[in-house]
């Protein structure tokens, strides 16, 4: 090869792009495959869409969407998003005793199965305790020991009532959220530089209000995207809330439909399109809060500087 | 804090006195017995090379870490500790958070909050800890931007600005605060060499105004020109200090000297480099 002279001085650049043959026949597969799955759509009367459109309309159902299954995923994320967070804080905590408790709720929690939870929750726990009174501890051993007719009890819930409710279901699914909650938590805020802790408290910022102003909203970056994928994954967990029982919840209503009506398979398809309606919609609020958290990076690399040779800053 | 009889700090005394300041890492020395006082109005510059132990001696002073030995004493009170009849009581929280208030902290690595606007990192602080008026503390920020040459960045957020300007923020920062004394670790050395000057102008300024500065710097010619008193470290011990003057310029020690010399040669290589890219 030889060198070009300095003289014929090269333009602006026009080169064809390298080929790519193998994605258009992965686009044609694709494409026949589609076609195929429509036209069984159309050809199979078994599929019937217009009555699984009708199913998804009826007030059973609807009952069911927005009580059992929004209201439910919506409540117990709040329980979980909270409490998971309140957990990895005792999990980074300096006192022992908090450490220890918050590992030995997310080994218990995330060790037994949501339905099994439920199941518990349902009907195990009303079996040995039909109501818990809330007061000072031992207080009522205490009245009978010294014969006072003040038994130290302030409020007393009604266990049998309450864990067949929409509340004990929510609250089940919430304790078994946290558990996870607090993971993704944690993992959000070891990702905070630890300068930045470090520049809160020299500014005289209590440990608290460093975590809650500085780190905090730092972590959030990292937290919100699994955290939306929890929040998709609940939707999906509430229809276990059927172990409860509790029957207000999308599942468990179109099934029933579908049992009753023979419609077996429109059915699970009005289920199917309603479940991936509601997961659409919380895609699209989790692409605002990314956007939200993302506030101050991304404008270009935070660290660019840093990059520089070690010992740069050194003597 | 109430100032007992025996404080070796007070008025007309030293603003920042520390004795025999001991410190390990898990078994390494780190600070073997550092002594320094500090008068009020005065930069004290701390030289020596990577390792001495003048970072971690600056991060006891606001207690970013604790000590092992010795006491250090800011503005009359003990740092950390209370001192009960000669017992030491460990500080709280709340109570090693009132000591840093007083204290200005400048990173080597700027920390800025990245998630707040160059305007919002400096109201922070006096908002969430002094409790200033969310107005007041606005119109103090832009005047501090301003001081730092920074007026038109109020918005900006820090991944927008140069280093030179996001420590000149963090500066700024520190100094909403209204601290007694100002640390400063390695302010400069984080920063491509063109954009050193504007820092070390701001600290000259704030040199000139009358702040109590302590500066950890390899910035020999901010030392020689600022400093009131240098101190070299080296191995976790003071090894020399008096006057810039005459540590720098007249080294009475051989590992004064043959640190000031390496530290000569890289500058002017660096100034060699610097002709060399200009001309090309």
């Amino acid at each position: 090869m030889t060198t070009p002279t300095t003289d014929d001085r090269p333009g602006l650049i026009d080169a064809r792009p390298v080929p790519h043959p193998g994605r258009w026949v992965a686009l044609a597969i694709i494409v026949i495959l589609i076609a195929m799955m429509i036209s069984s759509f159309v050809t199979n009367p078994r599929w019937d869409f217009a009555k699984a459109f009708e199913i998804m309309v009826q007030t059973p159902v609807l009952e069911g969407l927005v009580k059992g299954t929004i209201v439910g995923t919506i409540g117990a994320m709040v329980i979980g998003i909270i409490g998971g967070v309140l957990i990895a804080i005792l999990r980074l905590s300096t006192n022992p005793v908090l450490r220890g408790v918050s590992f030995v709720y997310t080994w218990f929690f995330r060790g037994i199965p949501r339905l099994v939870l439920l199941a518990m929750i349902g009907s195990g726990i009303g079996f040995l305790y039909s109501k818990v009174d809330f007061g000072v501890p031992f207080g009522q051993q205490f009245a009978s020991w010294l014969g006072l007719s003040q038994d130290f009890t302030f409020f007393t819930l009604n266990v049998n009532q309450f864990s067949s409710t929409l509340l004990a279901g929510i609250v089940g699914l919430g304790l078994s959220e946290a558990a996870y909650m607090a993971e993704i938590a944690r993992a959000g805020i070891l990702s905070v530089d630890k300068g930045q802790a470090e520049a809160a408290a020299a500014l005289g910022m209590s440990r608290g209000k460093a975590m809650r102003r500085i780190v905090l909203p730092q972590a959030m970056r990292v937290i919100v995207p699994p955290t939306g994928n929890e929040a998709i994954a609940m939707v999906k967990d509430t229809s276990l809330l059927s172990a409860i029982p509790i029957i207000t919840e999308l599942f468990y209503q179109t099934s029933a439909i579908g049992n009753r009506t023979l419609l077996i398979m429109p059915a699970f398809v009005a289920a199917t399109i309603w479940y991936l309606l509601i997961g659409s919609v919380m895609m699209v609020g989790q692409y605002f809060l990314e956007k939200r958290f993302g506030r101050g990076f991304g404008t270009k690399p935070t660290n660019k500087r840093f990059a520089r040779p070690a010992g740069a800053g050194g003597a | 804090m109430t100032t007992s009889d025996s404080t070796p700090t007070g008025d007309g005394q030293p603003l920042v006195r520390a004795l025999n300041v001991m410190k390990s890492f898990h078994g390494n020395e780190v600070l073997k017995g550092i002594d320094l006082d500090v008068e009020r109005g005065q930069v004290v510059c701390l030289l020596g090379p990577s390792g001495s132990g003048k970072t971690t001696f600056l991060r006891c002073i606001n207690q970013l870490e604790s000590i092992d030995g010795g006491r250090i004493w800011v503005d009359g009170d003990l740092v950390g500790y209370r001192d009960d009849k000669g017992q030491l009581h460990h500080l709280n929280d709340k109570q090693v958070a009132a000591q840093r208030r007083e204290i200005g902290m400048v990173f080597q690595r700027f920390n800025l909050f990245p998630h707040m606007t160059a305007l919002e990192n400096i109201c922070e602080a006096p908002i969430q800890v002094r409790g200033v008026d969310r107005k007041k503390a606005r119109e103090r920020a832009l005047d501090l931007l301003k001081q730092v040459g920074l007026g038109d960045k109020p918005a900006a957020y820090p991944a927008q600005l140069s280093g030179g300007q996001q420590q000149r923020v963090a500066i700024a920062r520190a100094l909403a605060m209204d601290p007694k004394l100002m640390l400063f670790d390695e302010p400069t050395s984080a920063l491509d060499p063109e954009l050193v000057g504007d820092v070390l102008k701001v600290m000259r300024d704030l040199a000139d105004q009358g702040m109590t500065m302590i500066v950890v710097t390899h910035e020999m010619g901010f030392a020689r020109d600022v400093a009131d008193h240098v101190v070299f470290m080296d191995g976790g011990v003071v090894v020399e200090q008096g006057r810039p003057a005459d540590v720098i310029n007249n080294p009475q020690h051989e590992r004064t000297r043959s640190f000031l010399k390496r530290m000569r040669t890289e500058d002017e290589e660096a100034a060699a480099d610097a002709a060399a890219a200009a001309e090309g």
